[in-house]
């Protein structure tokens, strides 16, 4: 019996020290934190995908609180309904900043894009790229091996195997920028989002001359500037036989998909046009 | 498309070795144990084996197919390995349903569960054996009777066991087994412990084929042996001879195909040695100063979980110095 | 006992098919396509343009920084254009494309077959008309020789060693060049050793080439301070600092140049370039090829002129084989495939290898079993295992600590893993990682 009474003191002693040490311990190496840094972190995603471009939602909930505006401080997963109540909880004004998606800049898929090669080594595009320019006559193309898609921590990408080229899902993207670091050929841009997911776009990032390019991928850009003459916008520029589109001066008029010679411009999110020639299948929309 | 050259990094030519074949070459050195186990203990031993076996294959298979939804790996000879060697450590009496309980923990909770071949930590068929030996410690501790001893009984206690039971040093040497005896193989034990020529013939054959290196065994043996004859030197009349320490208690196995295993054992020599001296260390004090009769399994286990921490700090030797 | 490296090293199949074919001449091309990036290094920038007029030997693109070099045409004719075409790895790069006509050479080249002996130059003038000569290491890595033999302040040179050992397999050019070329190789590694100052050159040759082991044992009495030593066959005896190691016993540290232990290594085709230069006039255009294979009807080895595509050789050995399933540049354990037969042959390619479908398959890729023979084999004592996970996992602080940058990409841990994991394949995205961490923290 008295062992148990021991028992139960020494266990209850033991405890109560260490109750009593922890506190002034705790006491005194306390840490100040403005209570704000807590309150902001509650208001956001949670997330910690690193879109915004700090390390993970406690930093940027740090950020926000230090900063005098939030100007440049942007959650891209919460979006305008963050950035208003983060900017409420500090009494800022929060600045609207236009939702942006991801989009991979090709459209050579294996029915535009024949293979010229088999690749038979590791299959991540990181390696692949790092040491030859992919199975195709393309240089600048799209690999397929899909780390774009392993990057995303939304599911956003679908890699469409056996297509060549993977899909980002417009309704879950929200430009946190993973998949444009991750792709090694630099296809993936951040551009305006539209509304309904519509987008004009030049799928297509071939620098190759016109002839190389086209006789690579059958929708490849060849730089011959149609595009470009017929934007009344200045949406469009051609560098290094390449056409680019500028999605935030693009107000979505579409005279250029219908000049492009090689259907390399696409339209996505559109009513079907009634067009009198044939045309040629080349959207990536589904 | 099929005339379209390949591509890929270099190197462009690869060995003729494979996974398969390693694991196949440790089969074949297995296979006299087994045939041994066969005529001594007969017909059973078979029947432990094959249980082990069927076990162990079948639930790799459906845990990879069903649970974890991968490609099951069954072909590559590693669950055959784990089925043999698992066996190779229980008495050839074992009931059946004990045996596939075994399986179940090696195969599903060592191997699997941490991630499937070259992931597990532990050595699979000795966490089979453990887990049983804890489990049902009467089944696993009533050795039959060797059929060549001509014994009148149905079971009879291991040279490890008797060793640990105590009485005088004369008694004890009195009711071991002779030298050649447990060298050759007729004592009691469980199946692939008994033989130590066969074990010592399998590792060789292992060695010549470049499955494993001396390193591990070596270490292993070669710490108990020196421990064992200081503690014998000191004290003849206390401690057993360090010929019996090796020859007992499945020392030899688990030196040449317990400990050597891959998976679980250091990737650099010098770990390795440090690896089996560890073992040899932590088997002799079992044995001399613990409750168990035998350490080596635990011993083993308890190294297994060190193999990262070693293979952590004991790097190679890097060419250009530091 | 031979002497060898002491760490790691694989034993692959030699498969020397073209030991005994003596080297000929390939036929001209009716073009070529030049590219002015053939070294380690700055490409050259062209000085030709459309239309205009070339010799054999004539200088067609310079020079762009020191480490750079010139590049000389290889064929006489009309430069049809400075464009870009594939290069071996598909990537678009810049040369010149020239519409073979005759084969008409510069005249100060001397194109007699004399074996010339003497030569009065000083070491800087032979460095100098190294350098002019566009000379580069011809053993693969295309590194300028002139910059080689200039060892950095403070640094001096003990020996030279030369490279005859062709470890890789199926590669004969060097051999073939040391039985047939025996005396100019000798001449050349005097030169060589009058650049760098040393009184002590040894030709490290491996013990698969008896014939020219003894052939340039027995001339090499005739020239000061030249040695031969026979190696073990054990690749990768011929990598520059396992040849070091074989050779001196020293091993040169990490992160250093071999000139750290007074060494300077180079190839015997080079010392053969190097004879051609000082004392024929010859620029470097044209080198040994050795075109081989187990379904190649005619395994040669063929002198080519630096330019023509890879199908003229492929022709010259009777065809494409119906079964190829990959061509290699190079040899089986560190060349690099190629995806069409346009691609030039350059300074650096020492073979073409056509390599037969069932071998051109990796086998299906496993888990790691943890079984130590990447880490036994590797040459320069790394964890190949190890350093596959830290590239898989973008740990590259970590493979940095763990010596990535020392991997000199032999390939023998690739080669041996029984669970054809592609070791290499990471390890090399682990070095271009960690090589770009580098530079940027020296910005």
């Amino acid at each position: 019996m008295s062992i148990i009474l021991y028992t139960i003191a020494t266990l209850a002693i033991i405890g109560a020290s260490a109750a009593v040490i922890l506190y002034f311990v705790a006491q005194k190496f306390k840490v100040f934190e403005d209570p704000r840094i807590d309150e902001v972190e509650e208001s956001l995603p949670s997330a910690n995908c690193g879109g915004c471009g700090y390390a993970g939602c406690r930093a940027f909930a740090e950020a926000c609180v230090k900063a005098s505006d939030l100007g440049d401080l942007n959650c891209p997963v919460g979006g305008a309904e963050t950035m208003e109540s983060v900017a409420s909880i500090l009494g800022l004004e929060a600045v609207k900043k236009a939702p942006r998606v991801a989009f991979i800049r090709c459209n050579g898929t294996c029915d535009h894009r024949p293979k010229t090669n088999s690749f038979d080594g590791a299959s991540t595009c990181a390696i692949s790229a790092s040491i030859y320019s992919g199975e195709t006559g393309c240089e600048y193309g799209c690999l397929g091996y899909g780390d774009c898609v392993a990057s995303c921590e939304f599911d956003a990408i679908d890699l469409r195997e056996g297509m060549g080229v993977p899909l980002i899902l417009d309704d879950k993207c929200v430009a946190c920028g993973a998949c444009v670091e991750a792709c090694p050929k630099n296809l993936i841009e951040l551009r305006k989002m539209y509304p309904k997911g519509r987008k004009v776009v030049v799928a297509c990032r071939n620098e190759a001359k016109g002839g190389v390019a086209r006789k690579s991928c059958e929708v490849a850009c060849i730089g011959c500037g149609k595009c470009e003459k017929v934007c009344n916008f200045d949406a469009i520029t051609i560098e290094n036989n390449l056409a680019f589109i500028d999605s935030d001066k693009c107000k979505l008029c579409r005279k250029c998909v219908s000049v492009c010679p090689t259907h390399a411009i696409i339209e996505v999110g559109f009513p079907p046009r009634k067009v009198k020639e044939e045309d040629k299948e080349s959207s990536t929309a589904k | 498309m099929n005339n379209l050259l390949t591509v890929a990094p270099s190197p462009h030519v690869h060995s003729n070795d494979s996974t398969q074949k390693i694991m196949y070459r440790v089969v074949y050195a297995m296979v006299p144990l087994l045939a041994w186990s066969v005529f001594v203990f007969g017909l059973d031993a078979l029947r432990v084996t094959l249980i082990a076996v069927v076990a162990s294959l079948a639930f790799e298979y459906l845990i990879q197919k069903y649970l974890l939804k991968v490609k099951p790996t069954v072909t590559d000879g590693s669950a055959l390995i784990t089925g043999i060697l698992l066996s190779f450590n229980v008495p050839s009496n074992l009931p059946w349903w004990i045996i596939v309980i075994g399986a179940l923990a090696a195969i599903g909770i060592a191997k699997l569960s941490f991630g499937g071949l070259g992931s597990n930590v532990f050595n699979p068929a000795l966490v089979g054996r453990v887990f049983l030996l804890i489990s049902f410690p009467v089944q696993m501790t009533s050795w039959p009777v060797n059929a060549q001893s001509g014994i009148d009984a149905v079971t009879a206690a291991t040279p490890l066991g008797i060793m640990k039971e105590g009485g005088s040093m004369s008694e004890i040497l009195n009711s071991l087994p002779s030298i050649s005896d447990m060298l050759i193989g007729n004592t009691g034990g469980s199946l692939g412990e008994i033989s130590a020529v066969l074990i010592i013939l399998g590792g060789l054959y292992m060695l010549w084929k470049k499955v494993i290196t001396w390193h591990i065994p070596v270490a292993v043996l070669g710490t108990v042996a020196a421990i064992a004859a200081i503690m014998w030197l000191i004290n003849p009349e206390v401690y057993v001879n360090p010929i019996y320490h090796l020859l007992t208690g499945g020392l030899m196995l688990g030196a040449v195909f317990m400990a050597t295993d891959m998976v679980t054992s250091p990737m650099t020599p010098k770990g390795q040695i440090i690896f089996g001296v560890g073992i040899g260390l932590i088997t002799i004090s079992i044995r001399m100063f613990g409750a168990y009769p035998e350490g080596i399994s635990f011993a083993i286990l308890i190294m297994n979980a060190f193999t990262p921490l070693i293979n952590n700090y004991v790097k190679p030797k890097r060419f250009g110095g530091k | 006992m031979l002497k060898t490296f002491k760490l790691g090293g694989v034993h692959p199949p030699e498969n020397k098919l073209s030991a005994d074919k003596k080297i000929e001449n390939l036929p001209l091309p009716k073009t070529v396509f030049i590219p002015v990036a053939q070294h380690i290094g700055a490409p050259a920038t062209p000085i030709v343009k459309r239309g205009d007029e070339v010799k054999t030997g004539q200088i067609i693109a310079k020079s762009s920084s020191f480490v750079s070099t010139n590049i000389h045409s290889s064929v006489s004719g009309k430069v049809k254009k400075v464009d870009v075409s594939a290069d071996s790895s598909g990537y678009s790069k810049q040369g010149i494309f020239i519409d073979v006509a005759g084969d008409e050479w510069l005249e100060e080249i001397d194109r007699t077959e004399e074996l010339v002996k003497e030569f009065n130059l000083d070491g800087s003038e032979i460095v100098k008309k190294i350098q002019d000569a566009g000379i580069v290491g011809l053993g693969g890595a295309t590194f300028p020789t002139h910059v080689k033999l200039v060892p950095p302040k403070g640094m001096k040179a003990e020996v030279l060693l030369l490279n005859g050992v062709e470890c890789e397999p199926y590669l004969t050019s060097d051999h073939r060049l040391m039985l047939e070329k025996a005396d100019e190789i000798l001449v050349g590694v005097q030169i060589l050793m009058k650049a760098m100052n040393v009184e002590k050159a040894v030709i490290g040759i491996e013990n698969n080439k008896p014939d020219a082991i003894q052939l340039l044992t027995e001339k090499a009495k005739n020239y000061n301070g030249v040695s031969v030593v026979a190696l073990k066959v054990q690749y990768p005896q011929g990598g520059e600092k396992q040849l070091i190691n074989a050779v001196t016993g020293k091993e040169v540290p990490s992160g250093a140049l071999p000139i750290a232990v007074g060494a300077v290594v180079s190839n015997v085709g080079t010392a053969f370039a190097v004879y051609e230069a000082i004392q024929k006039n010859k620029p470097l255009f044209e080198r040994v090829v050795t075109v081989t294979g187990k379904g190649v009807s005619k395994p040669s080895n063929f002198k080519v002129r630096v330019g023509t595509a890879t199908s003229e050789l492929v022709e010259a050995a009777g065809g494409l084989p119906e079964n190829t399933g990959k061509v290699i540049s190079g040899g089986p354990m560190m060349g690099r495939a190629i995806a069409s037969l346009d691609v030039p042959v350059t300074k650096g390619t020492s073979g073409i290898l056509l390599m037969q479908k069932e071998e051109s398959e990796r086998g299906e890729v496993l888990n790691c079993i943890r079984c130590g023979r990447c880490v036994s084999v590797c040459p320069m004592g790394l964890e190949p295992y190890l350093l596959m996970t830290l590239g898989e996992k973008h740990i590259f602080d970590r493979a940095e600590d763990e010596r990535v940058m020392d991997c000199i990409e032999c390939g023998s841990c690739s080669y041996t893993c029984p669970s054809h994991r592609p070791l290499l394949d990471y390890i090399r995205y682990g070095k271009g990682k960690v090589g770009q961490i580098i530079r940027s923290r020296k910005k």
